[in-house]
């Protein structure tokens, strides 16, 4: 905290500060926004979604299986509600394929009693039970070995990419402002207001929530001096098939969950492609998202296991997610209100749903806190462009310019207004996430040259690294 | 927009306009068939040649060296002459039965109906996420089509000291590219004990002063923005390190059958091309595939030259009445 009194540039002065441009962050950034209060998000990378948001399953919950009565599985609730009441304002996609909890083993089997009973408990009452039978009608592609399943029908596929986007894009819209290469490294409250030190100049605002996801812990303790919880990143590795695995399956194909994880998932996403994971690998790194050989290999077993025919598809890509957890598994929500400072730590794969109904309840913690705002009039809703398969994507309207990655169908316009928009990609990662460059099967063989040239001068870390002399 | 494409229909559609794909139109063209069209997606015809910058490129087809980019451009200029229509940044999205094809172009989308359908649209190299390669994803992880593209097309460079996976004919390809380019590469990396091409070019790699290490897997990619290290096993089972900027992983060709798969026709499982018969026809017998989709590897463009000439000469006896 030394060098807070340092001399530094005042970057913003706002009402509520939120560290940490994840989907959480987004999620609150929007909510606030449309409250009334004037937000400011810090992000230490260039761009948003650096962390644990880059990595995830991309499934809309329902709270099924969340522990019932917890505020995870409120947040989920509200979370689901509030996404399907907005999408469609954003152009923010839907693939309503549902979910079947699938038991393979008689042990499994057994436990699916005790996942209707939670389900119904989380007042999720439209689970079905499905016969072998009914089972094989839905998903004849699903190996025979199935004994039974659960349908979930409200489970749904999104983008993990394009949401948390555009719900930072309306904050921005509605005066709030984002800024990035800004990790926090301090703070000071002088009773009425905190403010933050950044890597790039100070932050004051009347109240703080802290949304840093792998790095809650490391903030909490920079600006309060403790934290209540430690991060464990869990890492998860991901599998992704070509598309034309895609019609292999009607609904996301779920474990039954077991205590810690919801266990390795076989589901489509809303590109188009099939994936299969996550692990759960504990390590020490919070920012080392390497892959593993063996472990990608056990994967792609596991889903052939499931569903054989993908024994025939190509993989088109792997990656992996490091999730924020902690020692125990519930959401660390952490309020000081003596500080005017809330933390909402340790939430994992549920996150992508409940950014939406945290918002609701940092609201609700804020206003038991004494802040009232006035409910913003006039809001502004932005749209996002689409990224999904089954929508008309850009290059279905004329005037795209060309098509700069063929697998992907991404077009120049698509690339030019990532970098006239109001929030520009500040990384390729970014731009890949935007647009899905490069992320098709050739994996930036035909489109990296155009790329680099696009890109040009766009990103701290370019692609081309000098001129290739003769 | 294309006469061919606004009247919706045609005798031949060609997707890629590569040398197979120009050869068996100017093979076509000559022997009579008229409504014909190159579907090219990228804006300018020639294939991978455009960027190949070196030689030996036109021998078989005009007794003379070029380097790739001549070449390109000269098969795409005498197909121009021989009559040939190339529609260029003009994307097929996806075919159905009987020779339909879904066309897109910034003119907009059309519906396609061709009597046959010859796709050529080549290979291109397994990338790092399909050869299941352990380690983080940092920048500088390419294969040497977009290497090649960046250095010929856009001159520019993706790393200056780069490690190069595989020994086939296309990574010592790779170190030209990178010799011309002032990229200087620390090591080449090939699994087995003696190198994919046939001698005398893997001495290219002392000539280039580059150590080809042999019995060599690569274990693991090392670097959190940019790469920074390369970890392998070498042929005493021993874990190494080599410092470097970048990975180029060469070769481990693929057919680019996405087209196929995606749609109706089918595919042998182990190769991933599409199933021909020994008429070049696919499983929909409206579609033929030649050139380097069906050689199952790269092969030069004077190979694909041949192949698309022996595509249209079967094209044309199935015309005649002639194939059963």
């Amino acid at each position: 905290m030394d060098n807070i009194n340092e001399p530094g540039v005042l970057l913003a002065d706002a009402d509520v500060a939120i560290i940490g441009g994840g989907v959480v962050g987004c999620g609150v950034a929007r909510r606030m926004a449309l409250e009334g209060a004037s937000v400011v998000l810090v992000e230490k990378a260039s761009d948003i979604l650096d962390g644990a948001s880059k990595g995830n399953s991309a499934i809309l919950h329902t709270g099924f299986d969340a522990p019932p009565g917890s505020l995870e599985w409120k947040c989920v609730q509200d979370g689901h509600a509030e996404y399907l009441a907005i999408c469609k304002a954003m152009n923010l996609p839907v693939l309503k394929t549902g979910a079947l909890v699938t038991a393979w083993t008689e042990e499994e089997e057994e436990r699916l009693a005790a996942v209707l009973k939670k389900g119904l408990e989380n007042g999720v009452d439209d689970l079905q039970l499905l016969s072998k039978a009914e089972i094989d009608k839905l998903e004849p592609h699903l190996h025979s070995s199935v004994r039974a399943a659960i349908r979930v029908p409200g489970e749904y596929v999104i983008d993990p990419w394009s949401a948390p986007l555009a719900y930072l894009l309306q904050a921005v819209e509605n005066d709030g402002r984002a800024l990035f290469n800004a990790e926090v490294t301090g703070g000071y409250f002088d009773g009425s207001h905190w403010l933050l030190q950044t890597g790039r100049g100070k932050v004051q605002a009347r109240y703080v929530v802290n949304c840093a996801g792998l790095y809650g812990d490391i903030v909490d303790h920079a600006a309060l001096g403790n934290s209540e919880f430690v991060i464990k990143p869990r890492k998860g590795q991901f599998v992704v098939f070509d598309k034309a695995a895609f019609k292999l399956t009607n609904s996301i194909i779920l474990p039954v969950p077991s205590e810690r994880t919801k266990g390795i998932v076989l589901f489509p996403t809303i590109f188009g492609n099939m994936m299969v994971g996550p692990t759960a690998e504990e390590q020490d790194s919070r920012d080392d998202a390497s892959v593993n050989k063996d472990v990608l290999n056990m994967l792609v077993e596991k889903a052939i296991e499931m569903l054989p025919a993908l024994a025939d598809i190509p993989v088109t890509a792997t990656f992996a997610g490091i999730r924020p957890a902690t020692e125990r598994k519930e959401y660390r929500i952490i309020e000081d209100p003596e500080r005017n400072w809330i933390t909402l730590g340790g939430i994992r794969s549920t996150g992508l749903t409940s950014a939406l109904g945290l918002g609701r309840h940092v609201h609700t913690l804020l206003n038991s806190m004494g802040a009232s705002f006035e409910k913003r009039k006039n809001v502004v809703t932005p749209t996002v462009p689409n990224l999904a398969e089954h929508l008309p994507r850009d290059c279905n309207a004329s005037g795209y310019g060309e098509i700069v990655c063929h697998c992907e169908m991404v077009t120049q316009r698509e690339i030019e207004a990532v970098f006239n928009g109001k929030i520009p990609a500040g990384s390729l990662s970014g731009l890949k996430r935007r647009t899905r460059a490069t992320m098709g099967r050739c994996q930036g063989f035909y489109c990296s040259a155009r790329l680099a040239e696009l890109t040009e001068e766009k990103f701290e870390i370019p692609l081309g690294v000098g001129d290739a002399h003769e | 927009m294309n006469d061919i494409l606004k009247s919706g229909s045609c005798d031949v559609a060609i997707i890629g306009g590569g040398p197979t794909g120009i050869s068996a139109a100017i093979t076509l063209k000559k022997s009579g068939v008229d409504r014909i069209i190159i579907l090219e997606r990228e804006h300018e015809a020639g294939g991978i040649p455009r960027h190949c910058g070196h030689p030996p490129f036109g021998i078989r087809e005009y007794g003379r060296i070029l380097s790739g980019p001549a070449y390109a451009k000269r098969i795409a200029v005498d197909s121009r002459l021989q009559g040939v229509e190339i529609a260029l940044q003009t994307s097929v999205v996806s075919i159905g039965q009987g020779g339909t094809l879904s066309v897109l172009s910034p003119n907009g989308a059309v519906e396609l109906t061709a009597k046959r359908v010859l796709i050529a649209t080549g290979t291109r190299e397994t990338p790092r996420s399909a050869r299941f390669v352990s380690g983080g994803r940092p920048l500088g992880i390419y294969n040497t089509g977009a290497l090649q593209s960046m250095v010929y097309l856009k001159n520019t460079i993706p790393f200056k000291r780069p490690v190069v996976i595989g020994t086939e004919i296309v990574s010592f390809s790779a170190l030209f590219t990178c010799k011309k380019a002032g990229i200087r590469p620390v090591a080449m990396l090939e699994e087995n004990s003696r190198p994919t091409v046939r001698w005398p070019l893997p001495l290219a790699a002392g000539f280039f002063s580059v150590p080809l290490h042999l019995n060599s897997h690569i274990t693991e990619i090392v670097g959190h923005d940019r790469v920074t290290g390369v970890r392998f096993e070498d042929g005493h089972g021993t874990e190494r390190e080599i410092a470097c900027d970048g990975v180029l992983f060469t070769g481990k060709f693929i057919p680019e059958s996405s087209l196929a798969r995606m749609g109706h026709l089918d595919i042998e499982p182990d190769t991933g091309a599409p199933v021909i018969d020994q008429y070049g026809r696919c499983s929909d017998q409206a579609y033929y595939a030649a050139g380097n989709i069906a050689h199952r590897n790269a092969k030069v463009a004077g190979t694909c030259w041949q192949a698309g000439k022996t595509a249209a000469g079967w094209i044309c006896k199935d015309f005649a009445g002639q194939l059963t």
